[in-house]
């Protein structure tokens, strides 16, 4: 069996191989608050009112936010900025061809952005909560912010009366891999001017806000999660009943 | 001949009666019997004998899930992203619909999978159940046509692009390339012209010759009979009524075994569907969640899972690879010419046949070659029968060293398929270059290896160890 041990281990260490290469800015795990009401209508107040001006998520009706234990008069009063209705969807006035002009692209919908930035480096969460966290102020972009996860992105930076102005610092750091070669190696940030929160607020507030988005990506993963329990046992229940229907059957089989 | 009715006595219950009545004018009670009932399969199946009816069961939940996906969705390419979410979100239990159909469709590759394995295994694709296999393999072409068709309905990324990437493909052909990939999308690029045709052979000209091809697939079968993991013929010996003395009615018997196993295979199924729909970005790819957009390519274009293994056949042949590629194909013509006692004309044949191909190595470029290994990866299943010469069918009487044939194959397929999921890199081309290798030489050089090495006797009948 020694061939077959050696096709196994060649199998198995095959893998190895092609992830080492990966690269790109280390993502943090994102904390998820989604079982947490309190922190997903935090969420939500950020995402209408920070996120909402320039992009839109036009698959997601305003009145699905009852489902954050929201009453349809708290949506109305609170959070309806772009529409009258709380049927409505929560598009953006802004045009494509304005957004281009001022951006260079059009802001993407959001609707299920959580779902469509996982990556191998990191669940869709993990990108957006390490993206908010490390925008810093970088005066060769036009508009005056770049990003260390997305970089040269077209989205200044948002949330900054929250987190308050940072530049980052880098250093030319010898390439370990190649001889003479240097990387431009990200250090640290600096902090200029202070924001509105501390940097635990900030992260906390952060978090909230990317588990409201990834709530609003899929927002029946709790019920699913919920119901295919129920499922399981269903099921689990129904293997022991057929097997032994099959097993009396099969008795008669010699 | 007249016609002519059963008279039941008058004390006959109504269901008789009605059974009767149709019985005369419909053969319901003699297809019961001879599908089901009367159907004797071998008592010896094992558990890979499951995934027919599993592959059974996941077309029909594809086509029920289809039926209300289709209720809701909008094949517009406008529309269809936002469609998708509306059904995730706005359609009672919509998103279950939804998951299930497209845990459905990687479910069903599954089973088939393991359904094909069975059959290479134990030669259940040999005389006389050659018809079987060949309609076996239409109906995985149709799966693999079903599965590349709807995957751009959802208008994703990954729909997108990936159907730009297979029907550029097709641009490779010579002369008629680029006039026949044009043909195919309907417009320039893929568009809403391409969304609408795909939509129409997905929901309709697929499905039609899918389900023709099933019942073709089954009636061959039932004509036969199914073969069983020892390869021995049931009808050989048989009983004063003519029934096998190893089968037994497949209802009730595998019926319930076959509801026992639908239980495991819901269990599993539901599993992903309620708990990893995404099931970390195999069955449903991360960027398929960014709508498409004709003017920004992914840097990385993967297509699903179940297409890897052919697809990584298709990136091997790079313009290096050639040499290695004309080298075996002169090496197989020499090796039919030395090594067969085929008729003079047939050698001769054989290479002015590898000749041309060889030329035709040189005069046309890698891509379209690259195109005709994928083509013939999946076609030349269907000469399977044909090439398989060994005195027996089931791989428990074959030489021990050719289960290390085909576990060789297996690996040389899941690295295939390993490969065709990561980016290109220098050393995974070369793997699957060596792989591409090992999977033609599978096929192509079974008529010798099969038939060599030291035969175990094949017993007269199953053996069989009572559960």
């Amino acid at each position: 069996m020694t061939l077959l041990k050696k096709l196994i281990a060649a199998a198995v260490l095959l893998p190895g191989l092609v992830f080492a290469s990966e690269g790109g800015f280390p993502l943090d795990r994102a904390p998820d608050h989604t079982k947490d009401m309190a922190a997903l209508q935090n969420g939500a107040r950020l995402f209408v009112n920070y996120c909402l001006s320039c992009h839109s998520a036009a698959s997601m009706r305003y009145n699905k936010l009852k489902d954050l234990g929201l009453s349809e008069e708290q949506i109305k009063n609170n959070l309806l900025f772009t529409s009258d209705k709380v049927g409505d969807m929560m598009t953006v006035s802004m045009s494509v061809k304005d957004a281009k002009a001022w951006f260079g692209v059009a802001p993407p919908d959001l609707s299920v952005i959580a779902r469509a930035k996982a990556s191998e480096a990191g669940s869709g969460p993990d990108w957006l909560y390490t993206y908010l966290r490390t925008f810093y102020k970088d005066d060769t972009r036009p508009t005056g912010w770049n990003n260390l996860v997305f970089p040269n992105v077209g989205m200044p930076h948002v949330l900054w009366e929250l987190q308050g102005v940072r530049t980052a610092k880098f250093e030319e750091v010898k390439n370990p891999h190649e001889e003479g070669k240097t990387e431009h190696t990200f250090v640290g940030f600096e902090q200029v001017t202070p924001g509105s929160m501390s940097t635990p607020e900030y992260d906390r507030a952060v978090a909230d806000l990317v588990s409201f988005m990834n709530w609003m990506a899929e927002p029946v993963q709790a019920t699913r999660k919920r119901i295919g329990v129920w499922v399981l046992l269903f099921l689990g229940l129904c293997i022991v009943l057929t097997w032994r229907l099959n097993a009396s059957y099969w008795k008669d089989i010699k | 001949m007249a016609f002519h009715e059963k008279q039941l006595p008058a004390d006959a219950s109504i269901g008789d009666k009605a059974l009767n009545w149709v019985d005369a004018r419909f053969p319901l009670s003699a297809t019961w019997k001879a599908h089901l009932s009367e159907y004797y399969a071998p008592k010896n199946f094992n558990f890979l004998y499951v995934f027919g009816s599993l592959a059974l069961l996941v077309l029909v939940m594809q086509i029920v899930t289809g039926i209300f996906l289709v209720m809701h969705y909008k094949p517009d390419a406008n529309l269809a992203f936002a469609s998708v979410e509306y059904i995730m979100r706005d359609v009672p239990w919509g998103w279950l619909v939804r998951y299930m159909h497209s845990t459905g469709a990687s479910a069903f590759f599954i089973v088939v999978y393991i359904h094909m394995l069975r059959g290479l295994l134990y030669g259940s694709y040999r005389k006389p159940r050659e018809l079987v296999w060949l309609f076996g393999v239409g109906i995985f072409l149709c799966l693999m046509a079903e599965a590349f068709f709807g995957y751009l309905l959802p208008w994703g990324q990954m729909s997108y692009w990936g159907a730009q990437v297979i029907v550029n493909l097709f641009g490779a052909i010579p002369f008629i390339g680029p006039d026949l990939s044009l043909w195919i999308r309907g417009d320039y690029v893929v568009s809403d012209a391409t969304l609408n045709r795909f939509f129409a052979f997905h929901v309709i000209a697929i499905p039609l010759v899918l389900i023709g091809l099933v019942v073709a697939h089954i009636v061959a079968l039932h004509e036969v009979g199914s073969s069983n993991p020892d390869g021995v013929e049931i009808k050989n010996t048989v009983d004063e009524r003519g029934v096998p003395l190893d089968g037994i009615p497949f209802h009730p018997y595998y019926s319930v075994h076959d509801i026992f196993v639908v239980s495991i295979f819901l269990l599993i199924f539901t599993a992903v569907v309620f708990f990893a729909p995404e099931m970390g970005g195999y069955f449903l790819e991360y960027n398929n969640f960014i709508p498409a957009n004709p003017l920004k390519t992914p840097p990385h274009i993967a297509p699903v899972w179940y297409f890897t293994p052919f697809y990584s056949i298709l990136r091997a042949t790079t313009s290096d690879f050639m040499y290695w590629l004309e080298a075996g194909v002169a090496a197989y013509v020499a090796l039919i010419i030395l090594r067969t006692r085929l008729a003079g004309k047939y050698k001769i044949a054989a290479a002015v046949i590898g000749l041309a191909i060889i030329l035709g190595m040189f005069v046309f470029d890698a891509k379209f070659w690259g195109v005709v290994l994928m083509g013939v990866s999946v076609m030349i299943m269907f000469a399977l029968p044909w090439l398989d010469t060994s005195p027996v069918k089931s791989v428990r009487y074959r030489p021990g060293w050719h289960k290390y044939i085909y576990l060789v194959f297996g690996i040389a397929f899941i690295v295939l398929g390993y490969f065709g999921v990561q980016p290109p890199t220098p050393t995974g081309t070369a793997i699957a270059q060596f792989c591409t290798f090992l999977y033609f030489g599978f096929f192509l050089l079974m008529p010798w290896w099969s038939a060599t090495g030291t035969f175990k006797p094949v017993p007269d009948r199953v053996v069989f160890h009572p559960h």
